[in-house]
């Protein structure tokens, strides 16, 4: 029912997430945020079981907080990946495994742009587009189609959106809005909300 | 099955005092000093910085330390003992906010160094911590605050105050010069911590590191040049305040 997706460009990353939080059938909350900023560049967007999801990426978030304090300069992208999956493989083989799947988006100084695929089983992989939830599989597709390594801000935009057309049109479930997202060289900015006048 | 026999190094002397927290004390006395203000928008913790040897890195010396975006502290004693208090004083800021969605306060984190410090003085096999902290920072509702510890585990919230050597010297210029005014605006506050380590430090401002934080902004360690204009300043003041006397007992 969740939603999460990432697409990477030449000097920035686009991660959307959809806005409903449900219990059973009900959606209890249709603005909620599914994205836990790590660090002034790292953004990581959480969904699974629920309580796992704010517990674990709490967890992670103060982590990367902490290494901040003590070293003076922030963990890049690839490390904060690693410990994240790290912890989770770590917890995986114990009595009490977070059931999470993850995206984790940032941008590093020296490497650029990066965004990383993580799931429940702690498996990651770095990827140009990647996607969480039932949707993927409606929207892997799309990405594979139009999605060229070299793609401006607002041809991933346009990519984005082509994506959660293809949900509204095929998808069983109704997702009314998604937060947008962009991480570049100057930090994380909020986009406006998908679908262009959803509240 | 000595285990089991209390191995406490602190223990109480026939008249009352717990000597190895006053020998701490005396290794706190020891160290550089610190100096802390508490200013109307802004705190300063001015630290004198130790010479270090022609072939060691100074970078490497750091006496301020940041627990989290809005606490920052000095030390005088020990800085072995002061990595671990410090280390610990971060995790428990990142632990406060994750079990409450809050940042500490400068008290709470203040307390719960204190209460680190008072817990080594009464376990067995250990010795206290040989060193007293200076804890400056702003709270969420934008107080200002600086607090004391020291290696006995009392802590206090003071408006001005110095530690390490030659602490009573600075102190009682600081009880001579904290006035409202002089802590009017942000450079004045500034000006007071760098004019009290004058008071003690040899050689000027080269051996001044100071750190500001400001409502809602991170630590800024000021740069070396920035301390030099600084101090130049403060010379100049000095000099037409002398001036100004001499003409006033000239007329």
């Amino acid at each position: 029912m969740e939603y999460l997706i990432g697409i990477q460009g030449p000097d920035f990353v686009l991660v959307a997430a959809d806005n409903v939080a449900a219990s059973s059938i009900i959606q209890m909350k249709h603005d909620y945020d599914k994205m836990f900023k790590l660090s002034e560049k790292i953004l990581l967007l959480c969904v699974g079981e629920a309580g796992d999801t704010v517990q674990f990426a709490e967890y992670i978030q103060k982590n990367v907080q902490l290494y901040k304090m003590r070293n003076g300069y922030e963990l890049s992208p690839a490390a904060a990946a690693n410990f994240t999956r790290k912890n989770l493989a770590d917890y995986l083989r114990s009595r009490t495994p977070y059931h999470v799947n993850l995206l984790l988006a940032g941008y590093d100084e020296t490497d650029g742009p990066g965004l990383y695929y993580m799931d429940y089983l702690a498996a990651v992989a770095k990827a140009p587009f990647a996607a969480h939830g039932y949707g993927a599989y409606l929207t892997l597709s799309i990405l594979d189609r139009y999605y060229k390594p070299d793609l401006t801000r607002d041809e991933a935009v346009e990519l984005l959106k082509k994506c959660i057309e293809e949900l509204n049109k095929r998808f069983i479930m109704n997702l009314p809005s998604f937060t947008v997202r962009l991480i570049d060289k100057d930090g994380v900015h909020d986009l406006e909300k998908l679908p262009i006048g959803a509240k | 099955m000595s285990a089991r026999y209390d191995r406490a190094i602190t223990v109480f002397s026939p008249d009352g005092h717990l000597f190895q927290v006053e020998y701490a004390q005396e290794a706190v006395k020891k160290g550089s000093t610190a100096v802390g203000i508490r200013g109307k928008d802004i705190v300063v913790l001015g630290v004198e910085k130790k010479s270090v040897a022609k072939l060691q890195e100074e970078r490497t010396v750091r006496k301020i330390c940041v627990l989290d975006e809005h606490v920052c502290m000095a030390f005088a004693g020990l800085t072995a003992d002061a990595r671990i208090v410090i280390n610990r004083a971060r995790v428990e800021c990142q632990s406060h906010r994750l079990t409450v969605e809050d940042p500490v306060t400068v008290e709470y984190i203040t307390r719960y160094i204190a209460t680190l410090k008072q817990r080594y003085t009464q376990s067995n096999g250990r010795r206290p911590f040989g060193i007293s902290a200076l804890i400056v920072g702003f709270d969420s509702d934008g107080t200002p605050r600086l607090y004391q510890t020291d290696p006995s585990g009392t802590y206090h919230a003071w408006k001005a105050n110095a530690i390490g050597r030659s602490a009573k010297t600075v102190r009682e210029f600081l009880e001579k010069n904290y006035t409202e005014e002089a802590i009017a605006g942000d450079n004045e506050a500034i000006k007071l911590a760098i004019k009290a380590l004058l008071e003690v430090v040899q050689s000027g401002g080269k051996n001044i590191e100071l750190a500001i934080i400001r409502r809602n902004q991170p630590l800024k360690i000021l740069e070396a040049s920035e301390i030099e204009t600084l101090v130049a300043e403060i010379e100049k003041e000095k000099e037409e305040e002398a001036e100004k006397k001499k003409q006033k007992k000239s007329s």
